[in-house]
């Protein structure tokens, strides 16, 4: 790990926007229906947006002369930050709309938090970040409640959904002491909003919160589930298999 | 074009003499250019010649987001990435509005969706070729965009209102993608071996499917006179192209490709280029279900809608449940 906790903290934001941006935007022209297609596109195009910013303040951090193009092409798996959630399958359409979910409900208090911090540079991404994502959460958050409480089988496909993703969420809010260092006493707050809002959100859903309190963890630190490592491949490679082309 | 294959009343163009009055106060609104709105008074065949023309427009706009799409997650750059999700959300909402404009004249987007996953409903040839490489989403942009534009800025003056407003969105979109694709086609042009070799092999695998996108030659198309005089269609297929190869052949020479087209020469007295003659037969058969993709392209999209028919319902269910408790709690 890089003794520069600013440069590790912006490369984890850019990983988590960059992997879920990816896997958001393979529905594009596969959604159940148009306006899904249009939206999901819209979600994508701010993850991608944001990834550029987080990306490139973690090349200057780092000065080592990498940009967000190197750093989101020509990185291993091993070398990734983003968190085990956002690296989750698509599945079918109820996983990826309750992937968002846990992941927005999260992102959007991490970004407030991020925006009154003292690091001008951090604040500043986080600023133009937040407006979309709290669109984001408004957006998920509806669709969780209006297919949890649908149909039987939107029911039941949200909460297989819920069941396979709740023990990656734990990760978000567990603090190291690289989020410790940026976020000084935004850690606590963040994770209070967290459980505070799913659980209302779930709760109204009239879906249940499975009882293992049993949570995954590694991304942060570079230790992936399998996924990462296909959906890289994808990714990178045109710029792997043409080295320092310009595209 | 987007819409190769309709087919208007076929009876023939009839005089002004010849028509019943509300006819020819019709045709004569046409003539004076007064666009034609949804509660006005129109002919049947119009009515279903639009109908047919606009929904398979937006099915090319539905279907034209898989061949592109299927480039999202190995776009080369994240800008490029963005620029592409960007382009293939815009195809989707000119799908849109497309179906909106065709819901005005009596047809829902419920019918015209189970039209083209039955098979019924036709789209442009065009997107039942493969993209093989990074280049093939340069020559897309670049040409299928560029077809679409020549094809589309006439439509802005369709008789037909709504179809006449969605051309107007559409073509400021269209003009951006065919920037992109020009601007990939650039990049690769002058880039390694290996990308220009890339980009030369998009050019010859794409020219002619592009050149079909127009049509059958007129002498083959007994529909058009009808749907010229309803201004549905404002040029020919044949001269629409024309424009499009002497707009083209100048952009490859300035990317310093070569078009693939041993009989392609500058005709100094028509003031255009001479072309070689195209595989109608192959054109033939990619509208008849047998081009190299039109299996899958129909099954991605029969996939998409059948796995998500939970989705729709769910949210139909939702609906009704909040309904009755709102009764319920009056
Ligand atoms: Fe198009
Ligand atoms: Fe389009
Ligand atoms: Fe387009």
């Amino acid at each position: 790990m890089s003794d520069n906790p600013t440069y590790e903290f912006a490369l984890r934001m850019g990983d988590n926007s960059l992997v879920l941006g990816q896997s958001v935007s393979a529905w594009c022209g596969h959604a159940p229906i148009l306006e899904e297609d249009i939206a999901l596109a819209n979600v994508a195009l701010d993850l991608i947006g944001q990834t550029r910013m987080w990306l490139g303040l973690a090349g200057e951090l780092e000065g080592k002369g990498r940009s967000a193009d190197d750093l989101a092409f020509l990185r291993d798996a091993r070398g990734f930050r983003n968190c085990l959630l956002v690296e989750q399958p698509n599945g079918d359409f109820g996983q990826t709309l309750m992937r968002q979910f846990l992941f927005d409900a999260w992102h959007h208090p991490m970004l407030k938090v991020l925006a009154d911090t003292d690091d001008a540079r951090i604040a500043e991404i986080a600023e133009k970040s937040v407006k979309e994502v709290s669109y984001h959460l408004d957006r998920s958050t509806d669709l969780i409640i209006r297919l949890g409480d649908g149909s039987d089988e939107s029911h039941g496909r949200m909460q297989t959904a819920l069941d396979g993703l709740w023990c990656y969420t734990g990760e978000l809010y567990a603090a190291d002491a690289i989020d410790e260092a940026v976020l000084t006493g935004g850690v606590r707050k963040i994770e209070e909003q967290y459980k505070d809002y799913t659980s209302k959100v779930i709760d109204e859903a009239t879906l249940t919160i499975p009882e293992t309190t049993f949570m995954h963890k590694g991304g942060k630190a570079g230790l992936h589930t399998e996924a990462l490592g296909p959906l890289l491949a994808d990714m990178q490679i045109l710029q792997r298999s043409h080295p320092g082309a310009q595209w | 074009m987007y819409a190769q294959e309709v087919k208007s009343t076929g009876k023939g163009v009839k005089s002004l003499d010849e028509m019943e009055p509300i006819e020819r106060a019709f045709q004569e609104k046409v003539n004076a250019g007064i666009k034609i709105e949804p509660k006005d008074w129109m002919p049947e065949g119009y009515r279903k010649t639009l109908i047919r023309q606009i929904s398979q427009h937006a099915h090319s706009e539905i279907v034209g987001q898989l061949p592109e799409g299927a480039w999202i997650t190995r776009a080369p750059t994240l800008e490029r990435k963005a620029i592409l999700i960007a382009k293939v959300q815009d195809e989707a909402g000119h799908g849109l509005y497309l179906y909106c404009a065709a819901e005005t004249l009596g047809v829902s987007r419920d019918q015209m969706t189970e039209q083209l996953l039955s098979g019924k409903a036709k789209y442009s040839s065009i997107f039942n070729y493969p993209t093989l490489t990074w280049a093939d989403i340069g020559a897309i942009g670049w040409l299928v965009d560029g077809a679409a534009i020549m094809n589309q800025v006439p439509l802005q003056r369709c008789s037909f209102g709504p179809y006449s407003r969605a051309m107007i969105r559409v073509c400021k979109e269209e003009s951006f993608h065919q920037r992109q694709g020009y601007d990939i086609m650039m990049k690769l042009c002058n880039g390694t071996q290996a990308q220009q070799e890339m980009a030369q092999d998009a050019l010859n695998r794409w020219w002619q499917p592009s050149l079909m996108m127009f049509g059958p030659s007129d002498a083959q198309s007994v529909h058009s006179a009808q749907s010229m005089a309803w201004k549905i269609k404002q040029d020919t297929n044949d001269e629409l192209r024309q424009k499009f190869v002497d707009q083209t052949v100048p952009q490859a020479k300035y990317l310093g490709l070569c078009v693939p087209d041993p009989d392609l020469k500058w005709n100094e007295e028509k003031g255009g280029y001479d072309f070689g003659e195209i595989d109608w037969e192959e054109f033939f058969e990619v509208v008849a279900g047998n081009g190299p993709c039109n299996a899958d392209r129909m099954a991605a999209r029969r996939k998409a809608w059948s796995d998500g028919a939970w989705f729709r319902d769910g949210l139909m269910a939702h609906a009704h449940k909040k309904q009755t408790r709102n009764v319920a709690a009056e």
